[in-house]
């Protein structure tokens, strides 16, 4: 039965290399955590940015999931990523309330604007009341003579987008509006539709920076309201809920990102010549007025957490099996705490 | 400048700059692809034969229902093994979800019942009579399954060359579950969806020139294989 016996040969070293494969991918020299977080925020590049630099500090590695904020929280309470930083009061305050999510924690912001076509047909231009644009906005276009592209994704942009609607007394998606055009997909992919169909659009100044080279039919109509600032809140997971994520790894990156330095280098991060984000972590009485009342409690907790770790010991069989006999799991929560023990 | 000029000169000049994320993208497409392939490979391959040997009840209905999933969507897979891997999920406690294993094991999902289904219709397209003279030989079951797979080496072929194409070409399922993790989850389709969505057409579809080369290589390689076992 030499063939038989070579068949059953080549179909296990097929699947033991598929096994050696899976096991050299999921060795990690250094604890990870995964942290879901809005498009647009991934999109202006602050994270690739502020990643190595905390890499360098803690020696956690961040793995970033672009996904809209609802995505994101919707994730995070299903125990796959260890943290979220999005943009969404609502979303985060149901995403506490449910218990998901703890310790929520303003860590900058910047603000919203409404674009649109240069021509301008709904005479938007210039207001600094987002709720008169936009039902100028519907005026024109059930007149025929413009269009507002909504993201449609629950994202913290389509959100805010719906919450001014809702101050109207507005629900545009409740019936087929021929210039409400739902375009289900990130920042960038609506503002180029937007830019194409000379339409009105809600974004966040972020991206608009990231992005209007590529827009040449659109420019900044309305900016300046109070309703239009644009908070990020950083939010770990549970651990209670989800007790395999890494709690600790995610505390100590919100430690990094509300600390001085932290704050600092967000505050220094450009696109050209201008600022994109507004560190706000610990100024208290900006970050109750953005919706964070607890912040100070909150700022005072991830402070008092301790945040010398090291790096734990690389196990024996580990080190011995060189990169293929350690865990994924293992891995996550390598961290420790000195002051913890 | 023409973006399609300007995508070709971009993706001679990312191939010959040796960006090495550029290259760590391609390498974990390849990889990924591949060993969903040769996992699907040496599952489906012997399930396709075993379905074309052998008669049983319901093997119509086990066809059929085989043929329908070549077709399945990847964002379905995508989905499905997703809420399969999730943390609340059954495989939950492996903790495989954002990772290349998880983006395997979804493109096997996808590639097992084209290799299954193709090489089950190639088998049984073998003439009766080398079956039945193999029998009369004295032949048993597995020397049975070899000779016909032999025989019908070039369909089995032309099953790893449509899962590879499916493989390395889909992006919904490795979207979905590897999350396009920079440096780590990566592959070529999602890099492409991700520089279109930043409006970088230009490097978009440079990465798209790459995959194309990448995919026609490994077709030219695997068609010759294909033509020289035929001639043999």
């Amino acid at each position: 039965m030499g063939r038989r016996l070579l068949s059953i040969l080549i179909v296990s070293v097929v699947l033991a290399g598929a096994v050696i494969v899976f096991q050299y991918w999921s060795y990690r020299a250094r604890p990870v955590i995964i942290l879901a977080t809005t498009t647009s925020l991934y999109d202006s590049g602050l994270l690739d940015y502020l990643n190595p630099r905390f890499l360098e500090t803690s020696n956690v590695e961040i793995q970033v999931l672009a996904k809209g904020s609802g995505e994101s929280i919707e994730i995070a309470k299903r125990g796959d990523v260890d943290i979220v930083l999005v943009h969404s009061r609502t979303l985060e305050e149901e995403f506490i309330a449910s218990g998901y999510g703890v310790h929520r924690v303003g860590v900058m912001y910047n603000d919203f604007i409404i674009i649109g076509p240069k021509a301008d047909p709904a005479q938007v231009s210039g207001l600094r009341d987002a709720e008169l644009a936009f039902s100028k906005i519907r005026e024109t276009g059930r007149l025929r003579r413009s269009f507002f592209v909504s993201r449609a994704d629950r994202s913290g942009t389509h959100l805010k987008e719906l919450e001014i609607w809702q101050s109207l007394g507005l629900n545009p998606s409740s019936s087929i509006e021929p210039w409400y055009v739902e375009a289900g997909s990130g920042m960038g992919v609506a503002l180029r539709m937007a830019n194409e169909k000379q339409a009105y659009i809600l974004t966040d100044r972020g991206t608009w920076i990231s992005f209007k080279d590529q827009l040449s039919n659109l420019k900044i109509l309305v900016e300046g309201d109070q309703v239009l600032l644009n908070p990020y809140a950083a939010i770990p997971v549970n651990p209670e809920k989800h007790y395999h994520r890494n709690f600790k790894a995610a505390v100590i990156f919100v430690k990094f990102l509300i600390s001085d330095e932290g704050q600092r280098l967000i505050g220094d991060f450009k696109k050209g010549e201008e600022r994109l984000f507004w560190p706000m972590a610990r100024d208290f009485q900006m970050a109750a007025q953005l919706g964070f009342p607890d912040q100070a409690k909150e700022v005072s907790w991830y402070d008092m957490q301790p945040f010398q770790f090291r790096q734990a010991a690389v196990p024996v069989a580990a080190a011995l099996c060189s990169r293929t006999a350690h865990s994924y799991v293992t891995a996550r929560s390598e961290v420790e705490f000195d002051g913890a023990r | 400048m023409n973006p399609i000029v300007d995508g070709l000169v971009r993706a001679f000049w990312l191939l010959i700059s040796f960006d090495p994320e550029v290259y760590s993208i391609v390498l974990l497409s390849l990889v990924v692809s591949g060993a969903a392939v040769l996992v699907g490979a040496a599952t489906g391959i012997p399930f396709g034969a075993f379905i074309a040997l052998r008669s049983f009840m319901g093997k119509r209905v086990l066809l059929s229902v085989l043929n329908t999933l070549t077709g399945l969507p990847p964002v379905v897979v995508g989905l499905l093994v997703y809420l399969v891997l999730s943390s609340s999920g059954p495989l939950g406690p492996l903790q495989l979800l954002y990772t290349p294993q998880a983006m395997v094991i979804a493109q096997l999902v996808m590639v097992f019942p084209i290799v299954a289904s193709v090489t089950a219709s190639s088998v049984s397209s073998v003439d009766r009579k080398l079956r039945l003279r193999a029998l009369s030989l004295g032949a048993d079951g597995s020397q049975l399954t070899l000779t016909m797979l032999r025989e019908a080496r070039t369909g089995v072929l032309t099953a790893m060359v449509l899962a590879f194409g499916a493989a390395i070409s889909e992006v919904g399922a490795v979207m979905i579950v590897g999350g396009n993790i920079r440096w780590f989850t990566r592959t070529l389709t999602t890099a492409i969806l991700l520089e279109t969505e930043l409006g970088r057409f230009g490097i978009a579809l440079a990465l798209g020139i790459i995959l194309l080369t990448l995919s026609f290589v490994i077709n030219v390689a695997l068609t010759r294989l294909q033509w020289s076992g035929l001639r043999r």
